[in-house]
Order: C-alpha cells, then sequence, then structure tokens
C-alpha cells in the first residue's frame, strides 16, 4: 500500500468539487448529475434536442482544457495500453453503462448518497469487476 | 442562454475541474485505487468520501423543496428494482474501467488533452453510447 498525503487531500477536494457540482445539478435544474446517462440522452430521440445536454458537455470539455493548459499534469497518463485495448475498453465501458443505466457519477456519487439499492448494487458490482480485472491484467503481466 | 443552460454548463465545468484536481483523470491513479490486492493507493477513496458528504447533506436539505430553482420539476429515479441489465451493465463497465483506468466523465474531460489513449477510448465509448441508443431504440419498435 502506498500513502501520500497531498494525493488524499487533492482526491478529498477535488471530491468536493465533484459533489457540489453534482449537487447543483440537483438543486438548480432537478437533475442528477450521471454522465454516461447524459450523453446517452443526446442520442435519443426523445431527448437529443435538451440544449442542457450540449452545455453540460461543453462545460466539461472546457474544464478539460482550463486543465490542459494550466495542469497539465492531472491529464498525465502513464498506463501502457495498445489500441486494442483502448477500443475494448471503450466499447466495454460505452455499452455497460448504458445497460447498467450509469456510471461513477450517476450511481457511485449521486445514487450512493441517496442510498439507491440499484445505485448501491451498481457501485458495489463495477468496483468488485474493476478490482478483479486489474488483479487478472497484474498476473497476466500487462501492468 | 437560459438559466437551466447555464447552470448545465457550469456543473459540467466544476465537475470536470474537479476530477482533474482529484486525480481521476490519471488512469494510473484508478488503477493503483483498483489495485486492491497490490500495491493499493488509497487516495482515490477520498473523492467518493468527499463528494458523497457533500451530496448526501446537500440532497436531505434539496429534498425537501417542491421544485429545484430553475425548472419546474425533480426528476430522480424512483425505480428501486434491481435486474439482470443492471448486475450485467455494471460487471462489463467494471472491467473496461480497471482496464483503461477511464471512466465516462473522466474520459470526457480528457478529450480536451487531446491525448491519443483519451481520444481512442473516449471515441469509442461515444460511438458505443451511439450504437446502444439505436439497439435500444429497436428493441422498442418491434
Amino acid at each position: 500500500m502506498k500513502v501520500e498525503l497531498t494525493s488524499i487531500l487533492n482526491a478529498f477536494l477535488g471530491g468536493l468539487m465533484v459533489g457540489l457540482a453534482a449537487l447543483l445539478m440537483l438543486f438548480l435544474n432537478g437533475r442528477i448529475l450521471g454522465v454516461s446517462g447524459i450523453l446517452g440522452g443526446l442520442f435519443n430521440p426523445s431527448s437529443w434536442n435538451q440544449v442542457w445536454r450540449y452545455c453540460f458537455v461543453l462545460g466539461i470539455l472546457s474544464g478539460g482544457l482550463i486543465l490542459k493548459l494550466f495542469f497539465p499534469e492531472s491529464l498525465e497518463n502513464t498506463v501502457v495500453r495498445n489500441d486494442l485495448q483502448l477500443v475494448l475498453a471503450g466499447i466495454l465501458v460505452g455499452w455497460g453503462t448504458r445497460l447498467g443505466s450509469g456510471c461513477t457519477s450517476g450511481h457511485g456519487i449521486c445514487g450512493v448518497s441517496r442510498l439507491s439499492p440499484r445505485s448501491l448494487i451498481a457501485t458495489g458490482v463495477f468496483m468488485a469487476f474493476g478490482i478483479l480485472t486489474v488483479w487478472c491484467l497484474n498476473r497476466w503481466g500487462l501492468n | 442562454m437560459n438559466r437551466e443552460n447555464m447552470s448545465s454548463f457550469f456543473c459540467g465545468f466544476l465537475f470536470s475541474i474537479g476530477l482533474g484536481v482529484a486525480g481521476m483523470t490519471r488512469p494510473q491513479k484508478v488503477i493503483g485505487f483498483l489495485d486492491l490486492f497490490g500495491s493499493w493507493d488509497p487516495s482515490l477513496l477520498f473523492v467518493m468520501v468527499g463528494a458523497i458528504l457533500v451530496y448526501a447533506l446537500g440532497y436531505r436539505k434539496v429534498k425537501k423543496m417542491a421544485q429545484p430553482l430553475f425548472t419546474a420539476e425533480f426528476m430522480v429515479p424512483s425505480n428501486r428494482q434491481w435486474d439482470s441489465s443492471l448486475i450485467t451493465g455494471s460487471a462489463l463497465f467494471g472491467v473496461g474501467w480497471g482496464l483503461a483506468g477511464f471512466c465516462p466523465g473522466p474520459g470526457l474531460t480528457s478529450l480536451s488533452g487531446l491525448g491519443h489513449s483519451s481520444l481512442i477510448f473516449t471515441g469509442t465509448m461515444l460511438v458505443t453510447v451511439f450504437v446502444f441508443e439505436r439497439w435500444r431504440l429497436r428493441g422498442t419498435s418491434k
């Protein structure tokens, strides 16, 4: 186990910001901040014309740009994966989050906070499979 | 631009900056966090602690409001029944998350960095979400 105090403080501070963003989404707009659900709605004829979805995505991308310009190490990726593995991961995350009706934000933060049974189960399952996957990758020498 | 759209932009912005500050946009941190039986890096646990703390406390207050500030009604899922889609989907997501170290929010945030991995991962994820929505619609029209 490796523990760095600054990592923990950054994680907590970032977590407060993430929680505040999700809470504001509920308080101001009455919606759950779930990234996969908001993305899914962009490709659904019944909701693709909801402008707020595009505004949210644009907000995320703008935040990413600010990170890139002023805090580039925050977007640093040292994990070595080939294109095939990245494509496979993209398919699994895209399909899995839509089939499971949520991801780390909608289930992991909003749902767990609301003690939604579905979200508690989903979060337990994706955490367990994430841990299992990393364990397998370690054993196969991929990490 | 109306208040709903402006606040959505702001929430997305604050959310992605928070992910960046927290370390969620660095896949090596995510994989370190999931490496529970190896060299476990517990720091990202505190992202959940911080976020859930704010949301859970705030939710208790917001729940008592008749309606949100900018829109007509709350749209919070009321379904409490679990089903096989929830389990299968979450399991598939977990495998992809452990493989690349990206989940949807950080994937989208990292897109702005134009890094090769995030372009491939998030690009594929977006195409997959599109295909999923088509597939689901086909299922309901039959």
